[in-house]
Parts: C-alpha cells; sequence; structure tokens
C-alpha cells in the first residue's frame, strides 16, 4: 500500500482533481429494461380506456353485455397506448410494443379461458362432493328425482380404473415393444410404421369405437362389455404410448449401449439391462400420460359398453360405465340434483388427471444426471462420515498410548531428576537408562566431537556416541555414518552404472 | 501391393437375439395390423349400406337411412364448418401463447407454463363440454347477436329469424356452430401451442443475435428469424389441430341440436358433424342404420387422415423439422 501511494505521487501526470459536482453526477447505470415511462404508459392508457369505456357503455349508448365492454376497453386501450408510446419513441418502437401487448394479452386470455374451464367443473361438482354416499353407493337404487344423499357413483369409478387396467395391460407391452423396434431396427419399415402411429394419433374416438363395435361386437359376437371398452380405449392410448417412448427411448445415450455391446452383450441383454433402466423414468412418464388421456376418453366407451346404473366388476359380461361416460348421462337428464351428481363426478375425474399429471411431472423429472448426482453426494457423505470416524480412531489410539506410556515418562523423568540439576554448565548427557561405566566413555568420546560439532546439534548427538549405539541396536552394525567432518559431497557408492552394460 | 475387396460383414445372431427381433418386428407389424384393420373392417360393414346407396351418398342431404335416404354432404360440410371456425378461433390464440411462452416469458415461468398446456390438453373433451353447454353458451348469445346486427350482411353471418323480427327471442343463437366451434377452438389450442412452442424454441440462436445486434426490436427480430423458421411448425401444428377438430365428438354433442340439411350460418341455430351423428343415431339404428353409420365413420376416419398425413409431411420438409 506505502509502495503504491509512493508511486501515485511519483507519477508524471498531475493528479486529477475530484470535485464534489462530478462526484455527485457519478450516479451507478442502470442496466434494467424497463423504465418508468414505460410503466406509466401502460397505467395511463389503461386509465384512459377504462374511463372512456365506462363513459360509452353507461352514458352514452344502450348498447349491454359483458363481452361487448371488455372488447371496446381492448381496443381502446391498445389505440391510446399506441398514441402514447408514439409521442416519445418511433414508428417501429410503437409496433414493437403493440405486438408485446397483443402477445401477452392473447396469452392471458388462453391460460385465464383455461384455467376457467376446470375450476367450473369443480366449482359446480362442490355441491355433490361432501355426501360420502357419493362414493360408497352407485346408482341402482337413485332415480332422478332423489335428493343427493341417495345414490352415488361407485360403478362408474370401479368401471373406470378396470377399464383402464386392461388396457394398460394391453399398451404397456405392445407400445414398448414398438418403440423398441423403432429404435433398434431402423430401416425403411420403422419409418413407415412411425408415420402411421404418427397418422393414428389423431384418430377420432368414435371411429376406434366403430371399429371395436365392428369387429368384437358383430363379427366376434360378444355382448357390449367392459373388455370392449378396454379394447377401444387401448387403441386410443396406444400411439401416444408409442411416440412418447419412442422419444424417451432416444435420448438414453448411444455411448452406454456401444459400451455395453462392445463388453459382449447381445441386443436384448443391453436393452433389458442397460437401455430400459436408463429411461425408467421417462417411460414410467409415457404410461402416466397415455393413462390420463385414456381415462378421459367417452365416446369408444360410448359405444362399445353402453350404459348402467348398477354395480358391474365382470369386464366380460354385461356393459360397464366408466366416469366420462356417467357425466356425460347425468347432465342430459333435466334434473338440477342429477345436473349436480354430473359436475361431482366431472371435479372427481378432473382430480384424477390432475394427480396423475403431478406424479409424472415429479417422476419424469428424475433424470439419471439428477440421480446420479444424488447419489454421489450420498456416497461423498459416507465417505466424510467414515474418514472422520476414522480419524477419531487415530486419535483416541495415540491419546491411550500416551496415557498408557504416561506412568513410565514420568518414571524417566525422575530418573534424570538428579542429573538434570547436576550438569549445568557442561552439555548434559541424556542417556538416562544408560549403564554407569559408559558414562565414563561417552563423556571422553563427547568431549572430542564437542570442538567439531555445531553448537545446534551437539546436545543431541552426544545424547549417545555411535558405541552405546551400535551396543544398543547390534543390527546396525556395518552402516555407514556421517558426521559433520565429513565435507565433502556424498559419493554414490554402489548407485553408479558403468557404461555399456544394460 | 495388392488390392483386396472390402470384407463382407456378416451379422451373427444367437437364439436369444432372432427371438428379440422376432418379437420387435412383430409388435411393429401389430401396430400396422390393427391400422389396416380399422380401415378394412369399418370398409366391410360400410359396404352394405353404400351399395345401396351408391354415388348419391356423396350428394344426399338428408339422413334416413330406412327409407333409403341418406349421405353425408350436410355432415361432412357441417363437420368441416365447425372445424374451420374452431380452426380461426384457435390459431391466432395458440401463435400468441407459443410466442409468450418462448420469447416473452420470464424464465422460471417458462417450465411452469410447458407444464401447463401439457396438462391442459389431457383435459377431457367432457369437461369441455360442460363448460360450453352450461356456461359459455349463455356469455356468448349477446356476441352473436351484435356480429349478427352490424355484420349481417356477410352471409355467413346471417340469422334467419332474427334479422327482421325485432321480437325474435335469444335461442335462435343457442346450439350454433360458432359456440360449438369456440369450444373446439379451446380443446385444440393447448396441442397447437406445444408444437409451435417446440419448433419456436429450435430457431438458431446465432440468426437471433444477429438480428438484435443489427439494431431491430424484438418484434423484428420474430418477424424476420422466429416466424420464418417456425413456419412448417405453424403450418404442422394448424393441420394436427384441424385434424383433432373434425374429430370431436362429446363436446360437439353436447352443444349442437342436429340439423341434416347444409347451414352455413354459423351463428344461427342448427349444425351437424359427423361424429355426433354416430353418437346421436347409434343407439336406435337398425343393422342397416348401423351400416350406414360405418359409412359415415369411415368418410370422417379418410379425412383425418389425409389431413394428418399433410401435416406430418409438411413438417417434416420445413426447415424446423421435427426430429420427433
Amino acid at each position: 500500500m506505502k509502495s503504491m501511494q509512493t508511486k501515485r505521487a511519483e507519477s508524471p501526470v498531475a493528479p486529477v482533481r475530484v470535485d464534489n459536482e462530478a462526484a455527485a453526477n457519478d450516479v451507478p447505470r442502470r442496466v434494467g429494461a424497463l423504465r418508468i415511462s414505460d410503466v406509466l404508459a401502460i397505467v395511463g392508457a389503461v386509465a384512459a380506456a377504462l374511463s372512456m369505456t365506462v363513459i360509452i357503455y353507461a352514458f352514452l349508448t344502450p348498447a349491454g353485455g359483458f363481452v361487448g365492454f371488455f372488447v371496446t376497453l381492448y381496443v381502446l386501450f391498445m389505440v391510446t397506448y399506441g398514441i402514447l408510446v408514439s409521442l416519445d419513441e418511433s414508428m417501429p418502437t410503437v409496433r414493437d410494443r403493440l405486438v408485446l401487448v397483443g402477445v401477452h394479452s392473447l396469452a392471458i386470455v388462453v391460460f385465464t379461458t383455461l384455467v376457467f374451464v376446470v375450476l367450473f367443473a369443480f366449482f359446480r361438482g362442490v355441491e355433490a362432493l361432501p355426501y360420502l354416499n357419493f362414493f360408497t353407493q352407485d346408482m341402482a337404487l337413485a332415480g332422478p328425482l332423489d335428493p343427493l344423499s341417495v345414490g352415488g357413483i361407485l360403478h362408474a369409478i370401479t368401471g373406470t380404473l378396470i377399464q383402464i387396467s386392461i388396457a394398460l395391460a394391453i399398451t404397456i407391452p405392445l407400445g414398448l415393444m414398438t418403440a423398441v423396434f423403432l429404435n433398434e431396427i431402423p430401416g425403411p419399415f420403422s419409418r413407415f410404421v412411425r408415420t402411421i402411429v404418427e397418422a393414428m394419433t389423431a384418430l377420432p374416438s368414435i371411429v376406434a369405437g366403430l371399429f371395436i363395435y365392428a369387429t368384437f361386437i358383430l363379427i366376434l359376437g360378444l355382448g357390449k362389455s367392459g373388455l370392449a371398452a378396454s379394447l377401444a380405449i387401448s387403441v386410443m392410448m396406444l400411439p401416444i404410448m408409442i411416440r412418447a417412448s419412442d422419444v424417451v427411448l432416444r435420448l438414453v445415450p448411444a455411448t452406454l449401449k456401444e459400451a455395453s455391446l462392445g463388453l459382449g452383450a447381445s441386443n436384448w441383454h443391453t436393452m433389458w439391462n442397460v437401455t430400459l433402466p436408463t429411461a425408467r423414468s421417462g417411460l414410467v412418464t409415457a404410461i402416466i400420460l397415455a393413462t390420463a388421456r385414456g381415462i378421459g376418453e367417452t365416446s369408444p366407451v360410448l359405444l362399445t359398453s353402453g350404459f348402467t346404473a348398477a354395480f358391474n366388476a365382470d369386464p366380460v359380461h354385461g356393459p360397464m360405465i366408466s366416469l366420462p361416460l356417467a357425466i356425460f348421462q347425468f347432465v342430459k337428464s333435466p334434473e338440477p340434483t342429477m345436473i349436480a351428481r354430473g359436475f361431482g363426478t366431472a371435479a372427481v375425474l378432473m382430480l384424477l388427471v390432475v394427480l396423475l399429471f403431478v406424479i409424472a411431472r415429479i417422476i419424469g423429472g428424475q433424470t439419471v444426471a439428477k440421480k446420479e448426482r444424488a447419489r454421489q453426494r450420498r456416497e461423498a457423505l459416507w465417505l466424510d462420515l467414515k474418514a472422520f470416524g476414522t480419524g477419531c480412531v487415530t486419535v483416541a489410539r495415540r491419546v491411550w498410548k500416551k496415557i498408557i506410556e504416561l506412568p513410565g515418562a514420568v518414571q524417566r523423568t525422575i530418573r534424570r531428576l538428579p542429573a538434570l540439576s547436576a550438569s549445568s554448565t557442561a552439555a548434559k548427557p541424556m542417556s538416562g537408562s544408560a549403564d554407569e561405566p559408559q558414562t565414563a566413555k561417552s563423556k571422553k568420546s563427547s568431549k572430542s566431537k564437542k570442538s567439531k560439532s555445531s553448537p545446534k546439534s551437539r546436545d543431541r548427538r552426544e545424547q549417545l556416541s555411535f558405541e552405546e549405539f551400535l551396543e544398543l541396536n547390534p543390527r546396525a552394525r556395518g552402516t555407514q555414518i556421517t558426521t559433520a567432518d565429513d565435507t565433502a559431497p556424498p559419493t554414490r557408492r554402489g548407485k553408479k552404472k558403468p557404461k555399456g552394460t544394460s | 501391393m495388392t488390392l483386396e475387396a472390402p470384407r463382407k460383414l456378416v451379422r451373427v445372431s444367437d437364439r436369444g437375439d432372432l427371438i428379440y427381433r422376432g418379437l420387435a418386428r412383430a409388435s411393429g407389424s401389430l401396430v400396422l395390423l390393427i391400422m389396416a384393420a380399422i380401415g378394412i373392417f369399418l370398409a366391410f360393414r360400410a359396404a352394405q349400406a353404400l351399395g345401396k346407396a351408391g354415388p348419391a351418398f356423396l350428394w344426399t342431404q338428408a339422413w334416413e337411412p330406412d327409407a333409403n335416404n341418406f349421405g353425408i354432404a350436410a355432415v361432412l360440410i357441417g363437420t368441416l364448418i365447425i372445424a374451420l371456425v374452431a380452426i380461426c378461433i384457435a390459431v391466432p390464440l395458440s401463435l400468441g401463447t407459443a410466442l409468450y411462452i418462448s420469447e416473452y416469458a420470464p424464465r422460471g415461468l417458462q417450465r411452469t407454463l410447458i407444464g401447463l398446456v401439457d396438462l391442459m390438453a389431457a383435459i377431457p373433451s367432457v369437461v369441455f363440454g360442460l363448460w360450453g353447454f352450461f356456461s359459455l353458451q349463455g356469455n356468448i348469445i349477446d356476441v352473436a347477436k351484435w356480429i349478427s346486427r352490424y355484420f349481417g350482411w356477410i352471409p355467413i353471418f346471417q340469422v334467419d329469424g332474427f334479422s327482421n323480427d325485432p321480437l325474435s327471442s335469444d335461442t335462435v343463437f343457442t346450439a350454433s356452430s360458432f359456440v360449438a366451434g369456440i369450444v373446439v377452438a379451446m380443446m385444440v389450442t393447448p396441442i397447437m401451442t406445444s408444437i409451435m412452442r417446440e419448433v419456436f424454441s429450435q430457431a438458431p440462436i446465432g440468426e437471433r443475435e444477429g438480428a438484435l445486434g443489427l439494431g431491430a426490436t424484438k418484434w423484428g427480430m420474430i418477424r424476420s428469424v422466429v416466424l420464418p423458421f417456425g413456419v412448417g411448425g405453424i403450418i404442422g401444428g394448424t393441420m394436427l389441430g384441424l385434424g383433432r377438430a373434425l374429430g370431436e365428438t362429446i363436446a360437439v354433442y353436447m352443444i349442437i341440436s342436429p340439423i341434416f340439411s347444409i347451414q352455413p350460418h354459423i351463428l344461427q341455430s342448427g349444425a351437424s358433424s359427423i361424429s355426433s351423428l354416430i353418437a346421436l343415431k347409434y343407439g336406435e339404428s337398425t343393422t342397416f342404420g348401423m351400416s350406414a353409420l360405418m359409412a359415415a365413420g369411415l368418410t370422417l376416419f379418410f379425412v383425418t387422415l389425409v389431413v394428418n398425413f399433410g401435416a406430418s409431411a409438411i413438417v417434416a420438409r420445413s426447415r424446423s423439422g421435427a426430429s420427433s
């Protein structure tokens, strides 16, 4: 810091004088895109349009209607906003702003209407939901004039569950196998099948119902049943299942498959053990989306299964009603209680679809990468815990050793105490438990070495002379030790290899 | 050095692989078979009625199979009218929503909105029918009256029984193609929105940044880069929506009151659609009547197939050719 300040004082350029006005103008630059004038333009346009529309609708003209009010308000708002913006900006900016407002308003209209459609069914259906008999009885004993405390939709709920289970049992293997076919065996045939599947996605549901009616009920002679309805639903669900599974299987990295094949696995083994587990969450999402679509199908069930008011859990004999068909039947009646039941059924159906969707999002959001990261975090945590545990054990062992050795160390210190206090001027020979006769010898040898060794190393060196060391460690006989006397650089004894030998 | 011929590559499959590939091929063929079976069986059952009606099937408007006077002229044109009204309303709505989600929405909101659009695509059609019949129909009468009053000089907006009669009731505006078209539009919008949004989000970012760097406003960038790139997706999405709108049954059935003549006044009560015809006449038909309904279903099947093949061909050929 000091050197920098001195450098600044020494620079050839005169120091800049900072006065107060320049510092006051030096505000941080705003980088946001929204200015106060933009917000005020919109607010002003809304206020102006609102007041003009109120004047038109309340005082000037006899025009009425909710929708007309909003349409006039919107048109006047756009015009006013365009004028306001054109006062400040150029024409391209005015066009850009008008398009911005237009796109936002279109999106708001779409989302508001769709949310309103869902909420409308819920609000009108709340009337019938609090009754417990709504979920536990069927309509066999309840007529159109009976109040909401009699009758329920148990037969419709069971019918939907049975039909969708059979449809899933057919669709999942067939759809998965076809998606596997599209991925594993590319070629003109699979391209053709893919085009056909795309065309099948938009098959009208009534045509699927007619098809099953023509084949199973007329040709094979079976009556209307839940099984026929399940077949019709599976015809509707199959293309969605195939397309969604196809997309998910294509997202599996090719390197995984190639690694498995390179290690010698067969195609089947690779598919079953590598590709399908990797794509598992996406496949579950595909299944749930197809289920959500299949639950809401009305017209195939209308043609193939028919209406019934009684509980029927047998898919092979007798008509079996499902939730959408029950809604259809209930609201056709002019009785308000039946209409209320219809809306209650619609609320149950919407709840089921929303629940399936939320489950699909949660499961589908678990990608392989996320699961792998979670697994690595768990492993890292476990390794940290283990290391901590090992560290604790090591420290405990050391402390225990020190504790065990404590009495011995105390003894040694006590024994050295007289020798320590006796030699205060000379070097302290600290060979505590060494023999007495050695002491005289060591004193002599240490004296001879005293003059040549450095003062720092003297104390340590004279604890044990080499002869004493050799007596204590007989195995060390034959080793070469260097003392400070050897000032020559250490030669490489035995390590130098003569040239020419390999 | 001699040039050697390239080594022939032979696939050696063991038995497990052969079974596996055979199964995969079999399920692909089964899907193909189902689709072909739909056409074949429908044609088989419809042959009886078609044989008796002959080519007059194409231009007869009435539907009385037991009197041997039936044809799909009225119902097919009615289906097309409802689908066209739906598309005219749905295309601007879905275009605006797709542009909003891909260009204007904040990042954090995008995923939520995409999920919301997918959820809306899964709403059952009965729920839309409920909304259309109980909520929309009452509120839209004023709009229909206003359009008929000020634009009644355009032939399709004329309403018999309203323009000249000051004491007419509102019932002449209920159960019209207009209301059914609005409901079908709301059903078709989520599907079109998701296709268009996917296509818009694939517009190359280099071209986008180039437009912005040359001084274009956001709308200028969208108009010059995103929309031309996404033309294939827009058209493909529209045609897919058209295919869905043509086949919509229950919502249309719950709203319209069927009429068996070509009724071009969309604001007026009375409309028809092939699928609602089948749903309506299905319970009370004799065997011959059933055969006539099968013939109508076969026509709908062919029309939807043609529209969808066209849609996938256009989407596949466009620059934003869908990779899915």
